[in-house]
């Protein structure tokens, strides 16, 4: 009896993901809104007031998960360059070009809410705490990605210049991180961590984790349909791209 | 269940401002990608075709 | 009808690596000593942005001590960081970078050697003038020792990161302010503990923690910069 086996290199070649991608966006996109509406459920309105920190305390349940989301974006845009770079696939330098402006949002709002957590809780909104400092910076290296490619003509110099960026970051972002720990730790004597989370009450570790995993369900949803958005740009030439321009 | 009434639940305990900033801003944040996404979309839809004729794709 | 044959030529000894990386190195300091308003340039501009921070926060010396290591590296950092366009660009034009590319050698090896010409002409200077600097925030004495050490440590590897920056760059529209932008997050952990070896050592505490990571910044610098950069510059050529 023969073995039905999924060829999956068969998604490799961007018309077949395209066409993926477009049945898959749905599913990500209603979990990540019934996550959300459910982690907030639980964060705001069932979890209890933290001891120490009132009610500001809540701001946890988006700021971890864009700090979470932030870091673990970059690592799938330094996969898709490294897999771009050894395997020399068009359609994974498309990938990192797709997921980076999702980091770039994600690591955005780990600072902003960052910062309006530190305000009530510290009294300023910047407090240079090692973990702010450090997605300041890799918020830096997003950045630096887009600018590259966005400033190189050639689109395939462009893809593998960011793409080595982006590996060259990867490497650097713990070297960083562990710097700017010390340097916290040195100037402000007994670590002081902003965002140290109260000792968590079951509904608010579950209402983080699923914000959590809703966080990262848009960023697949949303990175899968940038990646479509990515692919009609750039196989404009092709026939089967002309049908779907044309029919939609 | 945490809270009285509706009101208490916007004020967050007198941090209303900073938990509502926050998710509001998240909101936002959405709404611009998704937003930026469309517009980019609408963008590539509007640009002539290079149809070059050979393709077999 | 006679063939002219090709000039009998004297059969050329192969090139050593050794040979053709002192040759790079050398043609480089060359061309940077020709050039020698570039690199003085640096210079001064390294000491004029020291001195803009005095001017905008006010000559109390007690503040002007707790600032000053941190001033210096950040101006030494931004000084060290002007001369990198320079490094692949000329030859870019001339398509010499397309020759070494071509060459026998190993490409990382040749690049290193562009490296240290360039460290040379700028970083290294950077730490002999840095004294002025350090009695411009009056430092003291085995504070300013720490300073010129903590740069000459330091300087090589923003020269060999800054060349990767450089080598993305190459050719590339807008590369002067976008190079700074790749290249200066790098820099953090160099400027971290630089600046905190000055300070520890103007407070009396031990430096050698520091030291020894600047050390393996230098080695993971010396052994990553000149193979990502020579991939980077593979890419901006081919």
């Amino acid at each position: 009896m023969p073995v039905h086996r999924i060829n999956w290199f068969k998604y490799a070649a961007p018309q077949n993901f395209f066409a993926l991608a477009g049945r898959l966006i749905p599913w990500f996109s209603i979990a990540a809104a019934v996550l959300c509406v459910a982690g907030l459920y639980l964060g705001l309105w069932l979890a209890p007031t933290d001891a120490q920190q009132g009610d500001a305390y809540r701001i946890i349940f988006v700021h971890v998960p864009a700090a979470w989301m932030s870091m673990v974006v970059y690592l799938a845009m330094a996969f898709w360059a490294a897999i771009g770079l050894i395997f020399n696939s068009r359609l994974s330098y498309m990938l990192a070009s797709a997921v980076a402006p999702t980091g770039a949002w994600m690591t955005f709002l780990a600072l902003w809410t960052g910062a309006l957590w530190g305000k009530p809780t510290w009294g300023t909104y910047w407090v240079w705490d090692a973990r702010l400092t450090s997605e300041l910076v890799l918020l830096f290296l997003y950045f630096g990605f887009m600018a590259l490619h966005a400033a190189i003509d050639d689109l395939r110099r462009a893809d593998r210049s960011a793409a080595l960026l982006a590996i060259v970051g990867v490497v650097n972002v713990p070297i960083i991180y562990f710097s700017v720990q010390w340097w916290n730790t040195l100037h402000q004597g007994a670590s002081v961590s902003l965002t140290k989370a109260p000792s968590m009450a079951p509904p608010m570790l579950i209402g983080m984790l699923v914000m959590a995993i809703a966080f990262w369900m848009y960023c697949i949803a949303v990175s899968l349909a940038r990646a479509r958005t990515i692919i009609l740009e750039r196989e404009r030439h092709a026939r089967w791209t002309q049908r779907t321009l044309g029919a939609a | 269940m945490m809270w009285a009434n509706g009101s208490q639940f916007f004020a967050m305990g007198g941090y209303g401002l900073y938990v509502w900033g926050s998710i509001g801003m998240c909101v936002l944040a959405v709404a611009t990608e998704l937003g930026a996404l469309v517009l980019r979309r609408r963008a590539c839809r509007q640009q002539p075709p290079e149809f070059d004729g050979e393709s077999t794709q | 009808m006679s063939r002219t044959g090709p000039p009998a030529a004297a059969a050329a000894p192969a090139a050593s690596v050794p040979d053709a990386m002192r040759c790079l190195l050398l043609r480089d300091i060359r061309l940077a000593v020709r050039r020698r308003a570039d690199t003085l340039s640096a210079l001064v501009f390294f000491v004029l942005v020291a001195s803009l921070f005095p001017l905008g926060v006010g000559p109390d010396s007690a503040l002007l001590r707790t600032m000053g290591p941190g001033v210096v590296w950040v101006a030494a950092l931004l000084a060290a960081m002007l001369p990198l366009g320079r490094m692949f660009a000329d030859d870019y034009q001339d398509g010499t970078l397309e020759q070494l590319l071509l060459s026998a050698c190993p490409l990382p090896l040749l690049v290193s050697a562009k490296i240290a010409a360039h460290w040379l002409c700028s970083g290294f200077l950077l730490a002999l003038v840095s004294p002025l600097l350090a009695v411009q925030f009056d430092l003291g004495w085995p504070a300013t020792g720490v300073l010129i050490l903590s740069l000459l440590l330091g300087t090589p590897v923003l020269s060999l990161v800054g060349a990767v920056g450089a080598a993305l760059t190459v050719g590339v529209r807008g590369a002067a302010v976008l190079m700074p932008l790749l290249v200066l997050p790098l820099f953090i952990p160099v400027l971290i503990f630089g600046a905190a070896a000055v300070e520890a050592s103007r407070s009396g505490l031990g430096v050698a923690g520091h030291f020894s990571l600047l050390g393996a910044f230098a080695v993971l610098a010396v052994v990553g910069a000149p193979l990502a950069t020579a991939a980077a510059l593979r890419i901006a050529v081919e």
